[in-house]
């Protein structure tokens, strides 16, 4: 290769180099070219998941006009009033978190998330001028990754409908589980907070059945993923809890 | 190692199968076959970086200097690994979802560096290529064998069709739940490799050791 030796030091470099060059460009070519078709599929992928944790979504359905039926509100997540103003179509939870003038840092972080956007933006589904579903996104560390997903309470603002996770890195059958419909459909009809009003839901080692402890608030673990376990636990109540969504749900469960 | 098109392009999907004899890739082939739909597209994923890598590799290998060859292997594998990536996340969202890390992880995956490394390095590149598809197609073999029976009697479908009604569905199929975890592979690697030595026993190893039986001696 130009006239040069490929086993002498100026030989390698050159061919180390040319071999760097080529495989940049068609790394960076593909990276480029694919990027719409991909932010397009994440952002598809994420209204489905709003349709699929209310139980609006079946096959055949057209995302586009069903996730038209949800309103959108920005929370504010210290006093739990809707603000006013907001672009809530182009909120990214991501970007959010890493905007210090966007978020803050949390004081007690067992959702391993470390900082906190100053709102979310949340989706209710209306049936009839009467609130039938709060959609809720919620993130939190599991054991390999960041879990982001949704959580859906019904009108009272205390009854789960469903939970679902849109992105996340776990062991494939094993805390990749968590996507799995059958554990899913267990938190259905769950209640979020206790008598007292704290947040109480949960995940125990094992099944769920009429004898386990407060069972109206418990779903069963995850086989052989403890670690992923506890992390959607933290997480549901980091949510739940006053540094998340509380004084929001308190406040609807008195409207 | 010339040798004809045919041979190369068949010889890896029994008789020099690159999990079962050269036991190359079995990581993956644990992680990614509990469900067939994903084990299939991982199939593609491979063969497809194998066989490109092996073109690639072969076409420059009188160019690349002996000392970095690895590295210079590495960052052809690498790159087409992100391509394959890539497009999977374009395309094929959901299963690019449940696959997760280890479409990347086919860059550490032993069968593409070792087929670098053993047959591009030293032949011509239709022929590499043909070679790369042969491994890819030995490697899919163990891996549709072993998640065909894991989502069968694991969940009881086949690519997501029921074919045995499970109770938690008002069926009578109790599922082995074990087939979901992947250890539940390697026993099923491991009896697939009793079988096809069982069949064809020239890819029996001779045991490094064996212990000699000896006349023993009278010690007064």
């Amino acid at each position: 290769m130009l006239g040069l030796n490929k086993d002498s030091i100026a030989g390698t470099i050159v061919s180390a180099t040319l071999v760097c060059l080529v495989c940049s460009i068609f790394v960076a070519a593909s990276a480029v070219v694919l990027k719409p078709q991909q932010v397009a599929n994440k952002k598809l992928d994420k209204q489905i998941n709003v349709l699929n944790v209310s139980g609006l979504y079946h096959s055949g359905v057209d995302v586009e006009e069903a996730f038209s039926k949800f309103e959108q509100k920005a929370v504010d997540l210290d006093t739990g009033e809707y603000l006013e103003g907001v672009d809530t179509s182009t909120f990214d939870i991501k970007k959010a978190s890493r905007d210090p003038a966007m978020s803050s840092e949390i004081e007690n972080d067992i959702a391993g998330i470390k900082r906190r956007p100053n709102y979310q933006v949340v989706y209710l589904y209306k049936e009839d001028n009467e609130l039938q579903r709060i959609i809720l996104p919620i993130h939190g560390y599991g054991l390999w990754s960041t879990l982001y997903g949704f959580l859906a309470l019904e009108g009272d603002a205390n009854t789960v409908y469903g939970i679902s996770f849109y992105e996340h890195a776990e062991t494939p059958g094993l805390g990749g589980e968590v996507d799995n419909p059958k554990w899913r459909s267990v938190w259905k009809g769950k209640l979020a907070y206790n008598d007292e009003g704290e947040p109480a839901l949960g995940l125990v080692k094992g099944q769920v059945d009429a004898s386990t402890p407060n069972a109206e608030h418990k779903v069963d673990g995850l086989a052989g993923a403890t670690l992923t376990a506890n992390g959607v636990t933290n997480m549901v109540t980091y949510w739940l809890g006053d540094q998340g969504y509380g004084p929001y749900l308190k406040r609807m469960q008195g409207e | 190692m010339s040798s004809s098109p045919k041979k190369v392009l068949l010889e890896p999907v029994v008789d020099n199968n690159p999990i079962a004899l050269q036991i190359l890739g079995v990581c993956s082939a644990l992680a990614v076959t509990s469900q067939l739909s994903t084990a299939l597209i991982m199939c593609l994923a491979l063969t497809s970086v194998t066989a490109f890598s092996n073109l690639s590799i072969s076409m420059i290998r009188n160019q690349i200097p002996s000392s970095i060859r690895i590295i210079v292997q590495m960052t052809i594998i690498a790159s087409l690994v992100i391509v394959v990536d890539q497009v999977l996340k374009a395309y094929m969202y959901d299963v690019s979802k449940q696959l997760s890390v280890f479409v990347g992880l086919i860059i550490t995956n032993c069968i593409v560096m070792g087929r670098a490394e053993a047959f591009a390095m030293k032949n011509p590149p239709m022929i590499s290529f043909l070679d790369g598809i042969g491994n890819g197609l030995g490697y899919s073999l163990i891996l549709v064998v072993v998640g065909t029976i894991r989502e069968l009697f694991g969940s009881g479908s086949i690519l997501g069709y029921q074919i045995l009604h499970t109770v938690n569905a008002g069926g009578w199929y109790v599922p082995n739940g074990m087939l979901l975890l992947p250890p539940s592979a390697f026993f099923i690697i491991g009896l697939f490799i009793w079988a096809v030595r069982s069949w064809k026993p020239e890819q029996v190893e001779k045991p490094d050791y064996q212990i000699h039986h000896v006349h023993r001696t009278e010690v007064i």
